[in-house]
């Protein structure tokens, strides 16, 4: 197990009230921002379970929005985010739901905008850490703590071969799936560097590979 | 420089001739390849949060978003404007503090998880409390958050501090304990006595169940922070009096965490039991929560 540090344990410095409900809430919707990475037009926030019950009090409403607005989890806006400038960008609602196979503070963010309709699915995991689960259809796992490489390409053999392969720094963690064999099949590869626009490039080239995104991780 | 330190053991083992704070942040330098005046300054960060926080949370009686709480720090304030608290002037802004760090909190001020946001109040209160009460300087503060975050680091390792793991005896009763080790730092004690007041008063803190009314970090939150900011003092003074915990500070916290285990899911954050399903507590959730 990762040993956490001193500075794990005195911080974040954040607006409250709950690490949760209202820091995690913030750092989801900071990633929702990254993997979109493109003008939102509108967005539903879909809330399940606790974050449905007890969103609300704990602000963790006002926390998706002001993440997807790209704000800091200790940004004073949050707060007043609904009366604020900041938040007339883009339309937004919130959906409540209650379904037991879900985490107990799970997000779905359907989201709108130039690059077409996305839906990202995450969840508040405890003491501020967060773990995106879904995009689209694919299964993924990403924590915000890495820069990580998201491709969608046909299911052919190799194919992690050649990604690897150009890329030149020390992959953290791979985690891929897949529709059914020979179909599209989605991978994300957490990095401890980063990589530059060459590398994309390069991705973007490959045979049978039809789309690369490139999530920078949370400031922490 | 031993990497990783992971029981009180190995601390006090390697704590030869220094103390918990210098080996603390050689350690915490040398892993995240950073200098000790780096790390130092990462920690004084927190430091300033923390006082701003209590500024803050002084001057404002504005309620939570459920209207739940909110204005009980203002009511202690007067409270000592009027009758000076039977234990003196440190005892007042302890708890003050406490109040505003908390109170600031809930109404979605800025704030430091320390090590939860649900128990960041006791932590400061103790220590910005007595820095002004005895004139500690700043570099003293900062050896004493170190000193309070290298506790919490090696309790953590053994339990997750969330209530929803191990219920409230790992979050407020952990910032207890590191509190107790802070101002046991504080005031000069030494290895042993350092280690001895964490124990003391986490060992006194087992059992203590989370049980959130509405779900929410407020009750019985709010009022808890103060309370086991005194608590805190209480175990450094008896610490400092060379007083030790019969139960070795490693195996304390081997029963917090096999206590965790065996508390019910039903006290563990689901406000399903406990204060939380009390007749007016089913009262306040109808009006919340609707
Ligand atoms: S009672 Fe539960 S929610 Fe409240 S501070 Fe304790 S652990 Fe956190």
């Amino acid at each position: 197990m990762k040993q956490s540090t001193i500075i794990d344990i005195i911080s974040p410095i954040m607006a409250g009230p709950s690490s949760s409900h209202t820091a995690g809430a913030i750092r989801l919707g900071l990633m929702a921002k990254n993997i979109y990475n493109g003008k939102i037009k509108s967005v539903t926030f879909r809330l399940y379970n606790s974050f449905a019950l007890t969103g609300k009090g704990h602000g963790t409403d006002k926390g998706l929005l002001a993440g997807l607005l790209g704000l800091a989890v200790d940004d004073s806006r949050i707060k007043n985010i609904f009366n604020s400038d900041i938040a007339k960008q883009f339309d937004y609602n919130y959906e409540y739901a209650q379904d037991f196979n879900r985490h107990p503070n799970a997000v779905d963010f359907t989201i709108d905008g130039e690059n077409g309709r996305m839906i990202i699915s995450g969840e508040s995991v405890g003491a501020g850490e967060i773990a995106i689960r879904k995009i689209n259809d694919f299964t993924v796992k990403l924590t915000g703590k890495y820069n990580t490489l998201l491709l969608i390409y046909k299911d052919v053999p190799n194919m992690i071969a050649r990604v690897t392969n150009a890329i030149h720094i020390n992959i953290a963690s791979l985690n891929c799936d897949r529709y059914a064999k020979g179909e599209e099949a989605s991978m994300s590869i957490c990095l401890d560097g980063s990589v530059d626009d060459k590398v994309l490039d390069f991705l973007k080239n490959i045979k049978n590979v039809y789309f690369v995104s490139y999530i920078k991780k949370l400031e922490s | 420089m031993e990497k990783t330190i992971s029981t009180f053991e190995e601390l006090k083992n390697i704590c030869n001739g220094i103390t918990v704070y210098e080996a603390a942040q050689l350690r915490e330098a040398e892993l995240s390849e950073i200098s000790v005046a780096e790390f130092r300054s990462k920690v004084k960060k927190s430091l300033d949060a923390m006082k701003e926080a209590i500024k803050n949370g002084l001057k404002s009686h504005e309620m939570s978003i459920s209207g739940m709480c909110g204005d009980d720090c203002e009511r202690l304030q007067k409270r000592f404007l009027r009758h000076h608290a039977l234990l003196g002037r440190l005892f007042e802004k302890i708890t003050t503090y406490a109040l505003a760090t908390i109170e600031e909190n809930l109404r979605m001020g800025k704030i430091v998880a320390c090590p939860t946001a649900g128990s960041c109040a006791i932590v400061p209160s103790v220590l910005v409390g007595v820095s002004e009460e005895l004139k500690i300087s700043e570099e003293d503060q900062i050896n004493a958050l170190i000193t309070a975050g290298e506790v919490g680091r090696i309790i953590s390792n053994k339990v997750a501090l969330a209530g929803a793991v191990a219920g409230c005896q790992a979050e407020c009763g952990v910032a207890s304990a590191m509190s107790a080790a802070a101002l046991t730092q504080m005031l000069g004690g030494s290895v042993d006595e350092i280690l001895n007041a964490m124990a003391l008063a986490m060992k006194n803190l087992l059992g203590l169940t989370c049980d959130p009314v509405c779900g929410l970090v407020e009750i019985p939150c709010v009022k808890r922070n103060p309370f086991l900011a005194i608590h805190a003092v209480t175990a450094s003074e008896l610490a400092l009096a060379g007083i030790k915990s019969k139960i070795p500070p490693d195996e304390v916290i081997d029963a917090l965490e096999q206590t965790g285990k065996l508390m019910s899911p039903l006290l563990k954050e689901s406000s399903q039991g406990g204060l939380a399903k009390t007749k007016t507590a089913l009262e306040l959730e109808k009006e919340f929560l609707q």
